[in-house]
C-alpha cells in the first residue's frame, strides 16, 4: 500500500502506523457518559468500502494523517493533516520545495 | 532399457563433470543439469513415495510444478525438505536424500498403505479417529492419540532443528515495468519496454532465460528460438534501464503494484562467495506489471497414471532438447491436444523410438497425422490409455477404444511395450498472479482454461498486462506479437512498425478435446502429491461437498507444497461432472501467495544476524570490556551480569546485588526511555496524560508517575522531572519508549491540537547510571562538583545539576533497587567518562557495577512493577497502584476504569511467594490451592518474575493472583507441568524487603 503524506509525499505503508478509526469521537474529558465512552473506546465502523482512518507517519514526519482508504481495494481517494493548522503551514513547505 | 544421456543436444556442458549424491550413492552429471536431469541421465526413475499410499513415483514434469520428486538437501547440519528435483541445480559436493520412505526409497514398509487403499479415502482420518463419545479417548483426545501414528506414515520430508547459518538479504527495488516470466512473450516485452527507455526488470524462476525457447525446436528469425533467446538477453543485459533476475520466483502480487520475489541467489554453488546471501527477498514496486507467466500442461486422469515413467509430454521435450536426456527407449503418448505431437517429434529425433500415440479423439488433423508418420509411431485415435503396468518402472501401457462423448470405453484391450509414457491433457495458464491481484478467472470453453480477465477487470491499485501464454495465447508467434505490445503499453509507448520476428513452428491446434479423465479400474490420480484420486472427488461429492472450496479442505485437493498447479483443473472438472454442472458454474479457488514455497529466513532477513539493527548505550564498550555477558532486550543490548571467572549466573547476580544493599552498585540506566515535554502547557498535558498530579509538582523535582490507556488498563510508569516551568523530562519504561512517544502525539496532533505542547524523543541525548546502595551518596560527594548531594541539597525526588570530572551532569535521587540511590544524567557523548569516573570514585567503597539480573532480583526484592506485570491485562487497582489514581481530575483512562469487571474482587492481582521447598520457581508457572500433579488444574495466577533473593535467602516471586492481598499469610502450590516443577507457597505481600522505605530515604 502506498500513502501519499502532504508532507513527504508518497511512501510505503511500512513507514507508517495505524491509529484506529477516524470516526470517534472523544467524549469530553470530564464526561460521565458511559455510553459514550464505550463507544469512542469500543465502537469501530468496519465498513466494505470507503473508511475514514488515522494513520501517523511514523518512519517520516511523525504527523498524523486522515486518510480515506476503500477497505475492498486499499484504493486512497484523500490524506490530509488531522491537525489543521499543521496542515496548511506543511503544504506550504510542500510548495515551496516544489 | 531405461532412460540415458544422449550424444549430443541440450543445453548442458558434457565437458564438464559435476559430482553429487542422492541417498548416498554417489553420480556425475553436467553443468547446467537439474538433479532430476541428472538423475534421469543415470536411468534413476525412482524419486519418492507418494504422500499417503506410499507409492513409488518418479517425474512427472521438469519444473517448478512437480509435485512427485520432492527431496532434501543437507548442507552442513542444515536439512531444506521439500524441494522440486527439478528446481535443485546440481552443483559438486551436492547432497540430497529422497523422502518419505523407512528404510529405504527401494524398499519402503508404509507401502503396506496402497493395499488399504480402499480405506484411505478422502475424509478418513476425520471420520475414523472422530473417537468415542466417552470415556479417557472421547472426542479429539482419540484423534490425538492416534495422530503421533499417522503423522509418521503420512507426510512429506521434515524439517531439521539446526540453526540456519546462511545468510538472507531483503531488497527494495522500483521500477517502471516489471516483467514476469522470460519467454519469448517475456523477452519481447522486456525489450520493447527497455527500448522505449524504460526502467525495466525481468525475472524468471529458471536459472536460464528463455522459456519454452530452451526447448522447442522452434526458429525464430532463421534462428534456433533459443539462439534468438540468447541474442535477445545479450542486448538487454548490455542496458543500464535493465535489470536481470534469473533464480527470481515471483510469489506474490500485492497492493500498488508491489510484488515480491525470491531470488536463489546461492543455491546452486558449492560455497556462496564471500558476502553473497543464499536468498535475497526483493520487494518490487513497479509502475506496470507484464505478467509472461506462460502456461502449465495438465496431466490426464486415469489409472495407474502417477507410475514412475509416466510425464507430461512437454517435460520430455525438456529433458530432451534442454538437458539431452532420453527419459525412454520406447515412448507411448497419451493426449487430448495436438501439443503432444511436437514432444514426439522431439523424442523420435533425440533417438526414442515412439511406440505408440493414443489420442482420445477420432477425427486427427492431416497435420498431426503427418507428424505421427514422421515419428514413426502407431496412431491410436479415439483410444485411450486405461492401465499402466511395471513396479518402479513402467513396463507397459493398456490402451482401448474410448467414446470422447460418453467416456465408455468398448472393445479389447491392447497391451504395449512401452519404458515411458508421455501425457498431455492440455494446457492451464499460469495465472496465479493475477488471481492474487483480484483478478477473477474466465473459463474459457476453447481453451478448455481458465483464463485471467481483461485488463479493465482489474483492481484500481494494481496495474497489469498480460502476455503469451498466460493470455491462453499458446504459439510463440502470438506470444511474440502480445510481448511487444504489451511491453510498448507499458511504457507507456506506441506501436511500432517494425517487423516482428518471424517464427517457424510446428503446426497445431491450441485447443484440446474436453477430456479430462478416463474412467477405469483402479487409482487415478488428480493430486499426485496429497494422494487425491478421481474417487475421492467423487465421494466428496457423494458426502455432499459442493462448493469447491469445501472439495478442495476436505480432499485437500491442490493443498500440498506444489499448491495444485497441476491437479486444480482436472479436480474441478471431475467435480464439475459429478454435480452435473459446467466447469465456470462450479468456478475455481482463488490463488493466494506464495506461488511458490518462499523460505522463511528470506522473510526475517534484516531481522537477524549482521543486518538486525542494534541499540548500544554510550557504555557499551566499557561493559563488553568490562566482563559483562550482555543480553538483548528488544533491539538494545545490555549487560546481564558482570561475571567473574568460574561465576554461575546465579551467582553472580547474587553476589552483585548482595554487594549493593552492603556498600554499592552502579548500573547503566541509558536504555529508559527519555522524552522532553516543553512549553506552556506541559504541566497540564501531563496531567491529563498520567493518573496523578504533575502540575504541582515543584521545578526541581521528580515524581513518580502512571499512565493508563484510554480502556482504563495499565500502559506504563516511570518518573517525570521538573527542569523548569514549562519544561519536563519523562523518563518511561525501556520496552514502551516508543510507544508512549506515538501515545503523547497522538493526543497532541488529533485530540489536544490547541495544546502548545512539544515532545522530543530524547532517548539517546542522555547517558544515565544509577548508583545506589549504603554508601552510593558517600561516592557521589567523593567525585561531583558544583553541588552539594546531601540530603538537605538533595531530598528524595530531588534534583541537582553539579559537574562530574569536568562534565556537567544532573542528578535525581530516586531508587528502583530499594537502596538510597541517584540517577546521574550526562550528554550522550560523555557518558563513559562519566561512568570511569563514578567507578573510580567508588573504589574505595567496595562499589560493584551491576546488571539486569541483580536490578531484576532488587525490583522484585522491592515489589516494584515492570512489562511482567503491566502486561496489558492488569489495571492500577491490580497493581496495588490505586494510590496513584487522581480524584481531583480526569485523565487518560479515567473514565474506563472503574468499570465492574476491572473492579471485581476476583480479580489477578499482585503478590510475592516464597518457596517454601527452597527450590527456584519459575517464570510463567501457574498457581493451585491444591495440587494435582496428574491432572494439572485450577489455575488461580501466575508468576510473572522470580530470582532467588539474597537480601531474604530465599527463593522468592512476583506472581498475580485471583483476589491476591485476600491471600496474604496463606499458602498455595506452584504448577508446572511443562517444567516439572511442583510445590508449597506462601503468598506474602509484593513488598519483600524493606517495606517501610527506610533505606531508600536514608
Amino acid at each position: 500500500m502506498l500513502i501519499t503524506c502532504p508532507y513527504c509525499g508518497p511512501r510505503d505503508v511500512i513507514e507508517f502506523t495505524y491509529q484506529g478509526d477516524g470516526n470517534r469521537e472523544r467524549p469530553d474529558p470530564a464526561s460521565q457518559n458511559f455510553e459514550a465512552w464505550n463507544a469512542y473506546v469500543y465502537d469501530r465502523l468496519n465498513p466494505a468500502g470507503d473508511h475514514n482512518e488515522i494513520w501517523q507517519h511514523s518512519g517520516g514526519c511523525r504527523a498524523h494523517l486522515r486518510v480515506v482508504r476503500n477497505t475492498l481495494t486499499h484504493e486512497i481517494s484523500s490524506v490530509a493533516f488531522v491537525r489543521g493548522d499543521h496542515g496548511s503551514s506543511a503544504r506550504h513547505k510542500a510548495e515551496d520545495k516544489a | 532399457m531405461s532412460p540415458r544421456r544422449t550424444d549430443t543436444g541440450g543445453r548442458i556442458d558434457r565437458l564438464k563433470t559435476i559430482r553429487f549424491t542422492f541417498d548416498g550413492v554417489a553420480y556425475t552429471g553436467h553443468a547446467g543439469d537439474t538433479l532430476a536431469s541428472a538423475l534421469l541421465a543415470k536411468g534413476v526413475t525412482l524419486f519418492g513415495r507418494s504422500f499417503k499410499y506410499h507409492r513409488p513415483r518418479g517425474l512427472l514434469t521438469a519444473g517448478v510444478e512437480e509435485p512427485n520428486a520432492l527431496v532434501t538437501v543437507l548442507k552442513g547440519e542444515v536439512r531444506e525438505p521439500n524441494i522440486p528435483a527439478t528446481m535443485v541445480e546440481i552443483h559438486d559436493g551436492l547432497v540430497a536424500v529422497s523422502q518419505n520412505r523407512f528404510p529405504s526409497l527401494a524398499w519402503d514398509v508404509h507401502a503396506v498403505n496402497q493395499l488399504g487403499g480402499k480405506i484411505l479415502s478422502a475424509g478418513f482420518y476425520y471420520k475414523t479417529f472422530m473417537g468415542p463419545v466417552i470415556g479417557p479417548l472421547k472426542g479429539t483426545r482419540f484423534w490425538m492419540f492416534c495422530e503421533h501414528f499417522i503423522r509418521r506414515a503420512a507426510g512429506l520430508g521434515s524439517a531439521g532443528s539446526a540453526k540456519d547459518p546462511a545468510r538472507y538479504e531483503r531488497m527494495n527495488a522500483f521500477c517502471d515495468v516489471l516483467v514476469v516470466g522470460s519467454g519469448p512473450a517475456g523477452l519481447m516485452a522486456a525489450k520493447a519496454a527497455a527500448d522505449q527507455g524504460a526502467r525495466v526488470m525481468l525475472a524468471d524462476l529458471e536459472p536460464r532465460f528463455g522459456g519454452s525457447t530452451n526447448w522447442s525446436a522452434e526458429t525464430i528469425d532463421g534462428a534456433p528460438a533459443a539462439e534468438w533467446a540468447r541474442r535477445t538477453v545479450t542486448q538487454l543485459e548490455g542496458r543500464d534501464n535493465v535489470r536481470l533476475l534469473p533464480r527470481a520466483t515471483v510469489w506474490g502480487y500485492y497492493d500498488n503494484n508491489t510484488l515480491a520475489a525470491l531470488e536463489r541467489v546461492s543455491d546452486h554453488k558449492e560455497q556462496p562467495a564471500r558476502g553473497e546471501p543464499r536468498h535475497r527477498y526483493w520487494a518490487i514496486r513497479a509502475r506496470l506489471v507484464v505478467l509472461a507467466t506462460g502456461a502449465f500442461e495438465r496431466p490426464l486422469v486415469f489409472p495407474g497414471n502417477d507410475r514412475p515413467g509416466v510425464m507430461l509430454a512437454h517435460a520430455a521435450e525438456r529433458y530432451a532438447n534442454e538437458f539431452g536426456v532420453l527419459p525412454g527407449e520406447r515412448i507411448a503418448l497419451f493426449t487430448n491436444n495436438d501439443s503432444a505431437y511436437r514432444a514426439a517429434i522431439a523424442l523420435k529425433k533425440a533417438g526414442a523410438a515412439i511406440v505408440a500415440i493414443a489420442d482420445v479423439r477420432s477425427e486427427l488433423s492431416p497435420e498431426m497425422r503427418k507428424l505421427a508418420t514422421e515419428a514413426e509411431a502407431e496412431i491410436f485415435a479415439g483410444h485411450a490409455v486405461v492401465a499402466t503396468e511395471g513396479g518402479k518402472a513402467l513396463s507397459g501401457i493398456k490402451v482401448q477404444r474410448f467414446d470422447m462423448v460418453t467416456g465408455a470405453l468398448t472393445g479389447d484391450e491392447r497391451s504395449i511395450h512401452a519404458d515411458c509414457l508421455l501425457m498431455s491433457g492440455g494446457w492451464s495458464p499460469t495465472i496465479h498472479l493475477a488471481s492474487q491481484a483480484g483478478a477473477k478467472a474466465e473459463w474459457n470453453a476453447a481453451r478448455q482454461a481458465f483464463l485471467p480477465p481483461k485488463p479493465m477487470q482489474q483492481w484500481p491499485t494494481q496495474h497489469w498486462i498480460g502476455a503469451g501464454a498466460f493470455t491462453g495465447s499458446f504459439s510463440t508467434a502470438e506470444a511474440i506479437a502480445e510481448g511487444r505490445a504489451a511491453g510498448l503499453a507499458a511504457a507507456g509507448g506506441t506501436s511500432t512498425p517494425a517487423a516482428l520476428p518471424t517464427v517457424e513452428a510446428v503446426p497445431g491446434d491450441p485447443d484440446p478435446a474436453p477430456v479430462f479423465e478416463i474412467r477405469a479400474k483402479g487409482k487415478s490420480f488428480v493430486d499426485f502429491q496429497h494422494d487425491v484420486t478421481a474417487e475421492d472427488v467423487r465421494l466428496a461429492h457423494r458426502e455432499g461437498f459442493v462448493s469447491v472450496e469445501h472439495l478442495k479442505r476436505y480432499t485437500t485437493l491442490g493443498m500440498a507444497t506444489d499448491q495444485g498447479k497441476s491437479s486444480n483443473v482436472p479436480g474441478l472438472a471431475i467435480m464439475a461432472e459429478a454435480l452435473g454442472k459446467p466447469i465456470p458454474e462450479v468456478g475455481t479457488t482463488r490463488f493466494r501467495p506464495p506461488f511458490a514455497p518462499v523460505s522463511i529466513g528470506s522473510l526475517a532477513a534484516e531481522r537477524f544476524g549482521d543486518l538486525k539493527p542494534e541499540r548500544l548505550t554510550p557504555m557499551h564498550d566499557w561493559h563488553v570490556a568490562n566482563g559483562a555477558t550482555m543480553y538483548s532486550a528488544g533491539l538494545w543490548y545490555r549487560p546481564m551480569i558482570y561475571g567473574l571467572s568460574g561465576e554461575t549466573i546465579e551467582q553472580a547476580y547474587v553476589r552483585e546485588a548482595k554487594a549493593t544493599r552492603e556498600s554499592a552498585g552502579i548500573v547503566d540506566v541509558s536504555t529508559l526511555g527519555k522524552i522532553a515535554v516543553q512549553g506552556p502547557d506541559a504541566a497540564a498535558f501531563l496531567d491529563r496524560v498520567y493518573t496523578n498530579m504533575f502540575s504541582t509538582l515543584a521545578v526541581g523535582k521528580a515524581r513518580y508517575g502512571l499512565m493508563l490507556r484510554e480502556d482504563g488498563f495499565a500502559f506504563d510508569d516511570g518518573t517525570t522531572w521538573r527542569l523548569g516551568e514549562q519544561d519536563f523530562l519523562m523518563t518511561t519504561t525501556t520496552a514502551n519508549a516508543g510507544k508512549v512517544m506515538q501515545h503523547l502525539e497522538y493526543f497532541l496532533d488529533v485530540i489536544w491540537p490547541d495544546l502548545k505542547v512539544h515532545v522530543t524523543s530524547v532517548t539517546d541525548e542522555w547517558a544515565g547510571a544509577a548508583i545506589g546502595g549504603p554508601k552510593a551518596r558517600q561516592i557521589l560527594a567523593a567525585c561531583v562538583t558544583g553541588t552539594a548531594v546531601d540530603n538537605a541539597t538533595l531530598p528524595f525526588m530531588g534534583i541537582v545539576h553539579g559537574q562530574i570530572a569536568g562534565v556537567p551532569v544532573m542528578i535525581c535521587r530516586l531508587s528502583f533497587s530499594g537502596e538510597m540511590a541517584f540517577e546521574v544524567y550526562s550528554g550522550a557523548g560523555h557518558g563513559t567518562h562519566v561512568w570511569e569516573a563514578l567507578i573510580e570514585a567508588g573504589k574505595p567503597f567496595g562499589l560493584v557495577t551491576y546488571g539486569l539480573e541483580a536490578l531484576g532480583t532488587m525490583r522484585i526484592e522491592k515489589g516494584h512493577v515492570t512489562g511482567a506485570e503491566i502486561d496489558g491485562r492488569t489495571t492500577a487497582r491490580d497493581l496495588h497502584l490505586d494510590w496513584m489514581l487522581s480524584k481531583k481530575k480526569p485523565f487518560i483512562g479515567s473514565a474506563m476504569m472503574d468499570r465492574e469487571g476491572l473492579i471485581a474482587s476476583d480479580r489477578l492481582e499482585l503478590v510475592g511467594l516464597i518457596a517454601l521447598d527452597n527450590r527456584p520457581l519459575n517464570g510463567g508457572a501457574h498457581i493451585v490451592e491444591a495440587l494435582d500433579e496428574a491432572n494439572p488444574q485450577g489455575s488461580i495466577g501466575h508468576i510473572t518474575a522470580c530470582c532467588y533473593s539474597p537480601a531474604l535467602g530465599k527463593h522468592i516471586a512476583l506472581a498475580l493472583v485471583e483476589g491476591g492481598k485476600a491471600r496474604h499469610g496463606t499458602r498455595a502450590h506452584v504448577s508446572d507441568p511443562l517444567r516439572n516443577r511442583f510445590g508449597p507457597v506462601e503468598i506474602v505481600s509484593n513488598h519483600f524487603y524493606d517495606p517501610e522505605g527506610t533505606r531508600m530515604h536514608g
